[in-house]
């Protein structure tokens, strides 16, 4: 899987819990889940188990911690994907 | 089985908590009661000269037991009332038959999930004669204070 596809993935998988539309259009590496998207921390948890999902991985809580930005989960995902 | 050490732990009191008794509970399941006093203080308003129960305290009601009991069992040892707090981070309850002064409903919840301190929970209410009263999701989340 490449990097647009995983991207392109977890843009859908958040897009459902995102408060500020502008910054989801604009989204980059950079953005931040909760201060950019506003995403809520309950609402986050949600996105975890939607990824968990999605790409069939498990996702435990130090890797859920690290998961506030674009870049760190798209990292988190891929590592759990390489130990697959 | 009452389970007072649960509602012990409960961050609520007078006249905001809505347990009595915690009937059954395991992993995935808990069943409790509430009996609503004649004299709850919201009867005086809702409403005027004609109570019942508002529907945002049955959904209260649903999640003292289903969210907030049930959490603070399957937290165990995490849980301590003095470092930690409850929140509610989603509902959707639709709602079926009022409750009056004096009537008491039973609260059974199921387990979605429990990942990352949140609970999510399908909730069913049921009044004195088995009816179908209120019935949703609820989640919720317990976080260091």
């Amino acid at each position: 899987m490449t990097k647009e596809e995983l991207l392109s993935k977890l843009k859908i998988i958040i897009t459902p819990y995102v408060q500020n539309q502008e910054e989801l259009d604009t989204l980059t590496e950079e953005t931040d889940f909760i201060k950019d998207l506003e995403i809520n921390s309950a609402n986050l948890v949600d996105v975890v188990l939607d990824v968990e999902d999605e790409f069939d991985i498990e996702i435990d809580n130090d890797a859920m911690e690290k998961m506030l930005t674009v870049k760190a989960s798209i990292e988190v995902i891929e590592s759990k994907l390489a130990e697959k | 089985m009452i389970r007072n050490d649960i509602i012990k732990e409960l961050p609520y009191s007078k006249p905001f908590l809505f347990v009595d008794e915690i009937l059954d509970i395991d992993d995935d399941y808990i069943k409790g009661n509430y009996t609503f006093r004649n004299d709850e203080y919201f009867y005086e308003g809702h409403f005027k000269d004609n109570p019942v129960t508002p529907g945002v305290i049955l959904t209260e009601c649903m999640a003292q037991i289903g969210m907030a009991c049930f959490g603070i069992f399957l937290l165990k040892d995490q849980w301590s009332q003095k470092t930690m707090g409850v929140a509610m981070s989603s509902s959707e309850i639709n709602f079926y038959k009022p409750v009056f002064p004096g009537e008491k409903v039973t609260v059974v919840a199921e387990k979605v999930y429990f990942r990352f301190n949140k609970l999510k929970c399908n909730v069913a209410m049921y009044n004195a004669t088995e009816i179908l009263v209120a019935k949703g999701v609820v989640a919720g989340v317990a976080f260091k204070k």
